[in-house]
């Protein structure tokens, strides 16, 4: 299960990117609607939300990329609170469902705060999923698993989302203590970056979530593809038609294209390889 | 019993899962603490020999004489390291020692919070790492040499606005991945529950204090209390004592470069409530929800939120929110440092600022420039308590290049 920030690096390269993690064999994909202010996560989401909002990218936005693949892939939302307390509860949930959304994860949300909104998606047919976490006591996790009503999200590491070297151990702990108390599918995020920690994952959760790797991957993609096309520019500009606003419009537009391959080629690479993986994993669970 | 978590439909906890576990361990560590007559009597023990309480209610004659009323300042500016910030510093980091952690952490504004962490950390032998704004670590540069020479770490903060709104996020960021072995200091009455609460009843010594010390010498009760409101922790303070009593309490914001210009920190006055740093209260933000960047001469008001419980107070009529500007900051700064020999913080000069609206036309000098704001009038009899919540040692750089002074 990918995570991409909605919008980012653009709208194409992002849609590119969605489309790629499809091809990749991603059951969901998590597109996260880009916060001012996201405390849950490290500085690789961090710097794509920031960029997204430079762009301009809103809810709707997001929503619209939802939209595009609805059908093809169940889309899961992050938003946090306020992003969705400012929309409206209820009028957030119609619209997300509308566009193809399944689930909402709220990371500022604790379960206990979450009443009023569960309520309200559940009438609009969203699924709000809980967060349990390693610090998470028996008494929060009995709240998580009553709450949950299509999967929960299990936080891998003690700490914000970002690449880790190592997980830390913490994860087996966390879901052999949901096991105990619900049948409800267990799906890990947090940290998890590479094929070999997302097996390590799959030997315990039902799922794993791959969001700053894969959004660090597109980023250093993306920025390549520019210094090529700028390159490129610089060498041969006396061969181009000097009609400029034509030829101006037609290099942006190569620029988008480039950037959105590339951003593909690289979210295509890390998922094929996570995929793998978790492939001869579950291979090796049935044998 | 477990401090109050909500106020009206504002508080609340809304945090990452990963804290909620040490937001329980610290409600129920403090509701303990506080029927605990042995902590009540340390923290008594530093507040008095350590932080210097009382602190003095000072009859500031001449200004008393510009704005037509007895005008009283509650010196919080004399408390040890320069402000009221040492009051919840204390108790907290007592509380943090009784629940074993030995690493504490702290967002700063102004740099005041920061200084009083460090210097209790420093006091109890704890490990100390503050998170600053960039910004803020330009203008309040004295403060971050303070905080480095009492053994803290302070750390710069890029992201965002790099002022306090991003101190706090980038704190929150370190107690989600260091929670069990570490403390989070919040300065003010913000954040999740308990800190209002906690943060509020650790301040509330300052209205105690001045209540019984107006009482005492002029046999009634003040007719308004005054405060500037950032986070909202120094009104908070010195307001709770008077909640119940017929005395007017008026908070001052940061209105920045103007209501209009969009550049200001006047949550109160022009926001709607949201939810910023795990609490539900008034915010600045746009229509999707995104956190605007505040703006305030002073780096302890430059932030977009405010305590809940003033949202709660403010919605309840109970108090009045007023704003001052930047240029009426710097004046009131002047003004107090001319007229009293006192250079106020320029979170504090906000406070000031309002009761200089009601400075004589007739009078001259600078203190009687005209104001932004709407005119204020007290009466001849009037009493008013202003809480002079930190002193402007950290401030004269900034307040020098803004007016021209020689260095």
């Amino acid at each position: 299960m990918p995570y991409i920030t909605g919008g980012f690096p653009d709208m194409d390269t992002c849609a590119a990117v969605i489309e790629a993690a499809i091809g990749a064999g991603a059951d969901v994909v998590e597109l996260g609607v880009p916060f001012s202010d996201p405390v849950a996560d490290g500085p690789v989401v961090q710097a794509s939300s920031h960029a997204a909002l430079q762009a301009g990218v809103t809810p709707d936005d997001v929503l619209a990329l939802a939209a595009r693949f609805a059908g093809r892939v169940p889309f899961v939302l992050l938003a946090y609170a306020n992003t969705v307390a400012a929309y409206g509860l209820e009028r957030f949930a119609r619209r997300a469902v509308a566009s193809g959304v399944e689930g909402l994860v709220v990371p500022d949300l604790p379960v206990d705060e979450a009443g009023g909104l569960a309520a309200v998606a559940a009438g609009a047919g969203l699924s709000l999923v809980p967060m349990a976490t390693p610090t998470s006591t028996d008494a929060r996790l009995d709240m998580v698993a009553a709450a949950a009503t299509s999967f929960i999200y299990c936080v891998a590491v003690t700490g914000v989302t970002g690449a880790r070297a190592h997980l830390g151990g913490e994860l087996p702990g966390l879901v052999a203590r949901l096991r105990r108390r619900t049948a409800t599918p267990l799906v890990a995020g947090f940290g998890i970056s590479t094929p070999g920690q997302a097996a390590e994952v799959a030997a315990v959760a039902d799922g794993v979530i791959i969001g700053s790797a894969l959004i660090a991957r597109v980023a250093e993609a993306v920025a390549g593809a520019a210094t090529a096309t700028a390159v490129a520019e610089e060498r041969a500009p006396a061969g181009r038609v000097a009609t400029a606003a034509g030829s101006a419009r037609a290099d942006a537009a190569d620029g988008v294209a480039e950037r959105a391959r590339a951003g593909a080629r690289a979210a295509a690479e890390l998922l094929g390889g996570i995929d793998a993986a978790l492939r001869q994993t579950a291979e090796g669970a049935t044998t | 019993m477990i401090p109050d978590s909500r106020f009206g439909p504002y508080g609340g906890r809304y945090v990452p899962e990963t804290l909620i576990p040490a937001l329980d361990e610290l409600s129920a560590a403090y509701a303990q603490a506080r029927d605990d007559r042995s902590f009540q009597a340390e923290l008594d023990g530093l507040l008095a020999d350590y932080a210097g309480r009382p602190t003095p209610v000072f009859h500031a004659r001449r200004l008393s004489e510009l704005v037509g009323a007895t005008v009283l300042l509650k010196r919080e500016d004399l408390c040890h390291t320069g402000a009221h910030k040492i009051n919840n510093v204390l108790g907290q980091v007592l509380l943090a020692v009784r629940m074993g952690k030995r690493r504490v952490i702290a967002e700063t504004g102004a740099g005041q919070h920061g200084v009083a962490t460090a210097t209790a950390c420093a006091l109890f032998g704890l490990e100390c790492v503050v998170y600053m704004g960039a910004e803020d670590v330009v203008r309040q540069e004295l403060n971050v040499v303070r905080m480095r020479l009492l053994g803290a770490t302070v750390n710069t903060v890029e992201s965002g606005t790099r002022t306090l709104k991003d101190a706090m996020n980038e704190a929150l960021r370190d107690w989600v991945t260091n929670v069990r072995s570490t403390h989070y200091v919040i300065g003010s009455v913000a954040g999740p529950a308990p800190y209002p609460a906690m943060v509020r009843d650790f301040q509330a010594v300052i209205g105690r204090e001045a209540r019984e010390q107006v009482l005492g010498r002029y046999g009634r009760l003040p007719d308004e209390v005054i405060a500037c409101v950032g986070g909202g922790s120094n009104a908070l303070g010195i307001f709770h004592a008077f909640l119940d009593d017929d005395v007017r309490l008026t908070g001052v914001e940061a209105a920045g470069e103007g209501l209009e210009s969009g550049r200001h920190g006047a949550s109160l006055t022009l926001g709607r409530p949201g939810i910023l740093h795990g609490s539900r209260s008034y915010v600045l933000q746009d229509e999707w929800g995104q956190i605007a960047a505040a703006h305030s001469v002073s780096a302890g008001l430059d932030y977009p939120g405010v305590g809940p419980e003033h949202a709660a107070l403010k919605d309840s009529g109970r108090v009045t929110y007023e704003a001052a500007s930047d240029d009426e900051a710097l004046r009131a700064f002047v003004s107090l440092a001319e007229l009293e020999g006192l250079l106020p913080a320029l979170e504090s000069a906000h406070a000031i600022a309002y009761v200089l609206r009601a400075a004589r036309p007739e009078s001259s000098g600078r203190a009687t420039q005209p104001t932004a704001g709407a005119a204020v009038r007290f009466s001849a009899g009037d009493l008013l308590l202003v809480n002079l919540s930190g002193r402007g040692d950290k401030d004269v750089h900034v307040v020098a290049d803004l007016l021209g002074v020689d260095r």
